[in-house]
């Protein structure tokens, strides 16, 4: 918990601000883009947030990261005294919530459910966004460069891409999970960073495709479900920045 | 059966339930919130005219099913997939009996499909032995994520999920219906992880693993073991509905799945009751690839459609097909992706 108490009270905007670096890690999107922030108040330094999903359902070792994420970014912020997250409407919402009020952490959230920790599901998560957001930008390139042979994909650098938004949404992601961004870094590379053989280029290509195509389709489904579940939730959506149809 | 344009179609739903999550049956406030989140795909997924008033969500019955499935949805045959959620239900979520009943009733229609848990120890296995000579079991529907006590999932490569698979092969229970859920014992890994199905798909080459919603949200995941297991097929249940609102999302996971995994190892279902059959029937018979998506999907043929909408899932459960109705298996490689020269991108442009 934050005990600077001479900094200036923050306002709905500064946590709102705070809250676009948490992302959903299954979705690889922050939970203000995707209307996953409920409500926020404010009474000087306290600040109290609340988080909704699409489901009660929805998986709650993510729940929990998204929420105790939140808590983390919202107690880094100048002028926070005091937080309060809540999760609401989940079907494990007591056990988080008693989770994050109490800082118990992870284990000490779930106890008997849960063994070490959440490093390795956060890992996954973060490789599968890094091979969604190559996959982007090559198959972006491919389609820029009519002639370019699917298998030069193998030696194509990141000097060869163009200085555009799906280039900047690789560059974090390939930081994310350790990956140089030196220009003459390869581009089509596994989550060790090593690349391809030419002839390895297209089945390599197809299943980063695959893992695209599922992290779009659930972000997609997500949102429409939060549409459903909280009419009038579309408002607090802002539209897929990233993502290419 | 369905006919389009001369064409005759052999329709089996592979994944329907007979369910009843009225509020007399809800044991908790998650009984409530599991049949909330199903209308809730319900209402996201369907067209306005198919959608139905909650109440009418929480139970159907066997008439309606039959008039749904069968008299309005095209089905020839519709295998029972239950959910047991016994702790969410009072007399759990899939009515056991109704369905078995209904099933007897209408053997050339039905053929149900019971589950197991293997966290039930030797007490379900006994269990088990008695369901399948009972019910003639031909298949079981498992959810990896039925809370159980302490427990709130399981994997199939746990050590008594096996004893239960070599139960499985001495019964003749061949076909082994997987749906992955949001829990997992412990919750330290990801709860739909469909790695556990690879492992048990290699130990067990006689057993059929039909992987429901493709996977999803794993769709790459499942695509990748699939393509690996030539005894790992793919239920399109949940994946359905994205043809009428998300339909270029419908069209990379069909193209996907034809080239991983291949046009004899997918199967088409409802899911009923979150979603009723005949309009599904109707707009796959009628989908195509948009345009703008032949570089990377070639077209999907009328034969594809046949296969998925019925002759597999027939095969796997030796359900009778009229003879002109069949279809010889594709000449296509028992393992690794189906449409080899369709991988590369650049050369198909």
């Amino acid at each position: 918990m934050s005990t600077l108490t001479h900094a200036p009270a923050p306002t709905e905007a500064d946590v709102r601000r705070a809250l676009d670096a948490v992302l959903d890690p299954e979705l690889d999107q922050p939970v203000t883009d995707l209307g996953f922030v409920r409500s926020v108040a404010l009474d000087g330094g306290r600040v109290e947030v609340h988080l909704r999903l699409p489901t009660s359902f929805c998986s709650p070792n993510f729940a929990y990261l998204m929420a105790s994420d939140s808590k983390d970014a919202l107690a880094a912020l100048p002028g926070v005294t005091h937080v309060v997250v809540e999760l609401d409407d989940h079907h494990d919402s007591a056990i988080i919530n008693a989770g994050l009020a109490a800082d118990a952490g992870y284990r000490g959230t779930f106890r008997h459910e849960a063994e070490e920790d959440l490093d390795e599901l956060r890992e996954t998560f973060r490789r599968k966004a890094h091979t969604a957001a190559m996959e982007r930008a090559l198959t972006a390139l491919l389609r820029e460069r009519p002639d370019l042979p699917e298998a030069e994909l193998a030696g194509i650098h990141l000097w060869d891409l163009p200085g555009d938004a799906t280039t900047a949404a690789l560059l974090r992601r390939r930081a994310a999970v350790g990956l140089s961004n030196a220009a003459d870094a390869l581009v089509l590379v596994d989550h060790d960073g090593v690349g391809y053989a030419p002839e390895q280029v297209p089945l390599a290509l197809r299943r980063a495709r695959s893992t695209r195509i599922s992290v779009d389709g659930n972000a997609h489904f997500c949102r429409g479900l939060l549409r459903t579940r909280y009419p009038g939730s579309e408002k607090d959506q802002s539209p897929l920045k990233e993502h290419t149809p | 059966m369905y006919t389009k344009d001369g064409e005759r179609y052999f329709i089996v739903d592979a994944h329907i339930a007979l369910w009843d999550a009225r509020p007399e049956n809800q044991r908790n406030i998650h009984g409530k919130q599991f049949i909330d989140c199903f209308y809730d795909y319900h209402s996201n997924l369907s067209p306005d005219s198919e959608k139905w008033p909650y109440e009418e969500y929480l139970y159907q019955g066997g008439e309606r099913l039959m008039r749904d499935v069968f008299e309005h949805g095209y089905v020839d045959h519709a295998i029972f997939q239950p959910a047991h959620l016994g702790e969410f239900y009072v007399n759990g979520f899939g009515q056991t009996e109704e369905a078995f009943a209904l099933a007897r009733a209408n053997p050339e229609r039905l053929t149900y499909n019971h589950h197991f848990d293997p966290r039930n120890g030797e007490a379900g296995l006994d269990r088990l032995r008695a369901d399948a000579e009972r019910m003639n079991l031909k298949g079981v529907k498992l959810y990896t994520a039925e809370w159980h006590g302490e427990s709130r999932g399981y994997k199939l490569s746990d050590p008594w999920a096996y004893r239960y698979f070599e139960a499985c092969r001495e019964l003749g229970i061949t076909n082994i219906h997987v749906h992955k859920g949001p829990t997992i014992r412990p919750l330290d890994r990801d709860a739909f992880d469909v790695a556990d199905i690879d492992h048990v798909a290699s130990d067990f080459t006689d057993l059929n693993f039909v992987v429901e919603h493709v996977g999803l949200p794993r769709l790459e995941d499942f695509c990748w073991i699939a393509t690996q297991e030539p005894n790992v097929h793919g239920g399109l249940a949940v994946a359905m509905p994205f043809i009428h609102t998300r339909p270029r999302y419908f069209a990379q996971i069909m193209g996907e799945l034809l080239y991983w995994v291949g046009e004899d190892r997918i199967q088409f279902s409802s899911d009923y009751a979150l979603w009723t059959p005949r309009w599904l029937v109707e707009a796959f018979v009628d989908f195509q690839i948009p345009d703008d998506m032949s570089a990377e999907y070639g077209p999907i043929t009328t034969a594809q459609k046949k296969k998925i909408l019925g002759l597999n899932a027939a095969k796997m459960y030796g359900i009778e097909v009229p003879e002109e109705l069949r279809l010889p298996d594709a000449g296509e490689p028992a393992v690794g992706p189906r449409e080899p020269g369709r991988a590369d991108l650049a050369a198909a442009r």
